[in-house]
């Protein structure tokens, strides 16, 4: 048999082949050739075929009968034979063929070879594939091997530990001496690897982080490490564009934030690494950036100062600067995590994140567009809603409906005027029409019949917008509702914000009409436009074109426009003195619990100057209200009366003073809230309130527990579930006073963080009796939505032995039960 | 904000890696280097091949060098697996490195340059023909610098200097 064709050869001549059919022809000729050779054991060329094979295998054609020709060269003496055997063992074998068991044993020879090549290529592939079985098997030579004086070795036996814990966890013990001895190494190259390894313990076993944490003190180590990196000179093996072993580094900062989460201590020894590597790296290339971009992760993560914070924010916004995009895209993207949790930060970068919407590239726009919309708040509505309106125009499709609904929601959030809500609401409509959710009309049209001074200007620019498009079916049954409600404001041309526009009935009509006959309305349009122009019938005066109308499409095709047409025509035919009662205008709508707490709807600044205290966003909590509050989601969004305060006991003075305690309280981090406003409710549902105990007696009872003890004074808190809603928790207080005297005008006040809600009770009296002969007791109602730990101020003032006495006190120890 | 490696793997059973795989592709598709650190059927390699290739011909210079890529995975219908690939194209070749979603991109950017100036310099000006012949010892270059799944190496005259000798014993 002729010796088989050099590796060379094969490659030049499959390259030659024009068509795939050629390719496929001259590879099964020689894979022919090839299984034929192995049969024949042919120890010399064997490593030849399968090299040829491994080429065929890679360009895609199956080579599975190459298997055990891989493990024979492996087995062989001869290095080159062993590499190719390993080679092929990686790209062919894996865990899942049974064969590859059969390597444990050579590998476990080559491990302990005397060439270090040898021993690498075998750590290599035990590295890359080695299945548990193996891992376990051969764990005891890799950790030997852990020790040696070789560094070459020690980087790859390093690596290869990695892989073995990872397939074998609970194998990890037994590195732990090998390990401790890595890190004093000088090599970079091992240094790098033990970092790595150390990295890779410390995800996998909690137990193990905390070892490393303080029996080792690792962090003051790696700080070490660290510094010298950055502190030492030139040198030439590690350097990348001027910076020493950029790799290392970004690996100990990543180890770095694996130790400092949520350790105190560990932060805190880790924060002027932080700060120098920050601000002495350079920035020009992108190596700098990366490890600076490391470090933002780092900081963000661990527990560290503010300043620290802020100096990562501003990092992160000079990456926003600059001209490589794929900085500004890491950038936007670390800063969307971040936004929720230091939004002042952030939003210095608001005009720059604001340019990047106008980037070529969508993710960035994509990034660009959601941290906009988390930045936007009361003050700058004005300018983000400019720009945003803008992108809108310009985007892609498929940006549309996300922008749209986001815009919908920070209008609604943030609105300073009903005109600029309902001009910006337009505005959407008429670009991205086709785009907006499907609730989003009947929010508009809700939000239209609140605006009662609107109303005039608003169906005029809807009838402008109907007159140039009817395509987009939201705004076209938007417009068509408004007609039908307000048409005759239309026709009188009463319109106090525009100019007023000399319309018609008969040209009204017409549009109308026009819509109903369109090829371009929906179903659901047709039916809007309909009950249009029935409604007009008692707002116009030409009731017979309407008649007419109304009688041809009693026979359309169409059955929910029939079924609406014939109904008409009843009204009309049979019962006529009932029309114009069914068609009078419609009353101002109440909003519906739609997507949660955040979304009821407030104005503030411009139109009610009368109500100050809403315009504090975090003051808004209902500590300064205690009465009219809403527990349950329900509720009018009516314009903000001013705050009542309905308990008699309370000095009217008692709100500013709370609404000072909430400033002082560290509120946790939560969504961005929006200030939810306490609305008067109706009287009959307090009454229902404070009528019933709304008791519920869990199985698990929640233990009371003592909120106050001092100077005499006791604060017992018993907790119950209200029964409708389980995130409301149901405190009552319990005053006692151990003194000799009595403490007269008690008044008992509370605040807590913005995500809850409070409400207070009146008390039984504001007299605590001295020497515990009674107490003073009052109910406290807790909304917790988002089941957070419950935390609470309270203050108390009583006049003792004649002398007023105030106090402030942190209620923390709240039993988990009672918020979650 | 930083997730756990173990939340957020390729397959439900394989422990989570830094590197999924690495692959050097032409324009054309074809595969010049594959080099897997996970498990995965032939066809899910390939499927992941097309993929990738797929995703990266169509993006040029105003992209930026990363994307995410979501992809139903094969065995379980509700489940999507999130991955992202680091590219970088040098000339008419596409080295692409499939990381986790929570990874430095920059890093493993400055990863893939330092190891096409390895090949740079072993092949002496490399081309892709040179890639073609010399597959194996391609291989070899990507086992001295990158291990398991993590770099190991990132000394570039380190590397040099054992691919020589290793290129002795032949």
């Amino acid at each position: 048999m002729p010796a088989p064709i050099r590796l060379r050869e094969l490659i030049r001549t499959i390259r030659t082949a024009r068509t795939q059919a050629e390719e496929r022809e001259m590879i099964q000729k020689e894979c022919a050739a090839i299984r034929s050779s192995f049969r024949e054991e042919d120890n010399t060329y064997r490593c030849r075929n399968v090299a040829k094979l491994l080429y065929m295998h890679m360009l895609g054609y199956p080579a599975h009968f190459g298997q055990l020709e891989c493990l024979k060269l492996i087995a062989s003496q001869k290095f080159t034979d062993k590499r190719i055997g390993y080679l092929g063992a990686m790209l062919l074998l894996d865990e899942r063929q049974d064969v590859h068991l059969l390597m444990t044993n050579c590998i476990k020879n080559d491990l302990n070879h005397s060439t270090q090549y040898v021993q690498g290529l075998a750590l290599c592939t035990l590295g890359c594939m080695g299945s548990s079985e193996m891992c376990r098997d051969l764990a005891g030579e890799v950790e030997k091997l852990l020790k040696t004086s070789n560094s070459y070795l020690r980087k790859k036996a390093a690596l290869c530990a990695v892989h073995v814990i990872r397939k074998v966890p609970e194998l990890m013990e037994m590195f732990l001496p090998a390990t401790k001895n890595l890190l004093s190494e000088k090599n970079h190259g091992v240094l790098h690897t033990s970092v790595v390894l150390l990295t890779e313990m410390c995800e996998r076993s909690p137990d193990m982080l905390l070892h490393f944490r303080k029996v080792w003190i690792l962090v003051p180590q790696l700080v070490r490490i660290l510094k010298n990196l950055i502190m030492s000179g030139y040198s030439p093996e590690h350097d990348v564009s001027g910076i020493s072993d950029p790799f290392l580094q970004v690996r100990i900062l990543r180890l770095l934030r694996i130790l400092g989460r949520s350790d105190d201590d560990s932060s805190e020894a880790m924060n002027d690494i932080l700060a120098q590597v920050a601000t002495n790296t350079e920035t020009s290339k992108n190596v700098g950036n990366a490890i600076l971009y490391e470090t933002v992760l780092t900081i963000m993560d661990i527990k560290s100062e503010s300043g620290l914070r802020v100096l990562a924010i501003n990092i992160l916004g000079r990456f926003l600067l600059n001209n490589d995009k794929n900085i500004r895209y890491v950038a936007l993207t670390s800063l969307l995590k971040t936004v929720q949790t230091d939004h002042n930060a952030v939003q210095r970068h608001r005009s720059t994140i604001v340019d990047c919407l106008k980037d070529l590239d969508v993710s960035i726009k994509r990034r660009a567009m959601e941290l906009s919309f988390a930045l936007v708040n009361g003050n700058n509505i004005r300018g983000m809603m400019k720009e945003l309106l803008y992108f809108l125009d310009s985007c892609d499709p498929e940006f549309k409906a996300d922008c749209a609904s986001g815009v919908f929601l920070a209008a609604e959030k943030y609105a300073p005027s009903k005109r600029w809500h309902i001009d910006t609401i337009m505005r959407v409509l008429t670009t991205a029409g086709s785009y907006v959710r499907d609730d989003s009309v009947p929010n508009l049209i809700q939000l239209i019949t609140n605006s009662v001074e609107m109303h005039a200007y608003t169906v005029q620019r809807l009838y402008k917008a109907l007159l140039d498009d009817i395509s987009q079916q939201p705004l076209v049954q938007v417009s068509s509702w408004c007609i039908g409600e307000y048409g005759d404001l239309l026709v009188s041309g009463q319109c106090e914000e525009e100019e007023p526009i000399q319309v018609t009935e008969d040209e009204v009509l017409d549009v109308l009409e026009g819509l109903l006959v369109s090829n371009l309305s929906t179903p659901v349009t047709r039916g809007y436009s309909l009950t249009a122009i029935m409604k007009l019938s008692t707002r116009f005066s030409s009731v017979n074109r309407i008649k007419k109308v109304v009688s041809i499409y009693g026979s359309s095709i169409d059955v929910e426009l029939q079924q609406r047409a014939v109904e008409y025509n009843a009204l009309f035919k049979k019962y006529d003195h009932m029309r114009p009662a069914l068609l009078e205008r419609m009353p101002i709508m109440e909003k519906t619990a739609s997507n949660g707490p955040t979304e009821i709807v407030q104005t503030n600044g411009e139109t009610e100057p009368s109500v100050p205290d809403t315009k504090h966003p975090p003051l808004v909590t209902q500590p300064a209200n205690q009465a009219n509050d809403l527990l349950d989601l329900l509720g009018g969004n009516d314009v903000v009366p001013v705050i009542q305060t309905t308990l008699p006991t309370k000095p009217a003075s008692a709100g500013g003073e709370l609404l000072d305690l909430l400033g002082d309280l560290s509120l946790s981090s939560g969504p961005a809230p929006a200030p939810s406003v306490p609305i008067s409710q109706p009287p009959f549902l307090l009454d229902g309130l404070s009528s019933q105990p709304l008791f519920n007696d869990i199985s698990a009872a929640i233990p009371p527990m003592t909120a106050y003890s001092k100077n005499g004074l006791k604060i017992e808190f018993t907790f119950e579930r209200a029964n409708p809603n389980p995130n409301i928790a149901v405190i009552t207080i319990h005053a006692t006073n151990t003194t000799e005297a009595d403490m007269t005008e008690f008044v008992f006040q509370a605040a807590v963080p913005k995500t809850f809600q409070l409400q207070l009770l009146s008390p039984s009296s504001n007299m605590v009796p001295a020497l515990n002969q009674g107490s003073v007791t009052q109910v406290i109602r807790v909304l917790n939505p988002q089941k957070q730990q419950l935390r609470m101020r309270v203050k108390l003032t009583y006049t003792h032995k004649g002398s007023p006495v105030q106090d402030l006190a942190e209620v923390n120890n709240f039993p988990p039960q009672s918020w979650q | 904000m930083y997730i756990s490696h173990s939340s957020l793997s390729l397959l439900p059973s394989a422990p989570a890696i830094q590197i999924r795989f690495i692959l050097i592709q032409n324009r054309a598709g074809k595969t010049r280097l594959a080099k897997w650190y996970m498990q995965f059927d032939d066809d899910e390699k390939q499927k992941l091949i097309e993929e990738v290739h797929a995703v990266v011909t169509v993006r040029d210079a105003k992209h930026t060098n990363f994307v995410e890529v979501r992809q139903k995975d094969l065995l379980d219908a509700m489940s999507f697996r999130n991955f992202k690939i680091i590219y970088r194209r040098y000339a008419g070749l596409y080295f692409c490195i499939c990381v986790d979603v929570t990874d430095n991109n920059l890093a493993y950017l400055e990863g893939i340059h330092n190891f096409v100036e390895v090949l740079n310099e072993y092949f002496h000006n490399v081309c892709e023909l040179d890639l073609v012949f010399n597959f194996y010892k391609v291989y070899t270059v990507v086992d001295e610098m990158f291990l398991a799944g993590e770099i190991r190496e990132t000394s570039q005259t380190k590397v040099l200097k054992q691919l020589l000798m290793l290129q002795s014993l032949e």
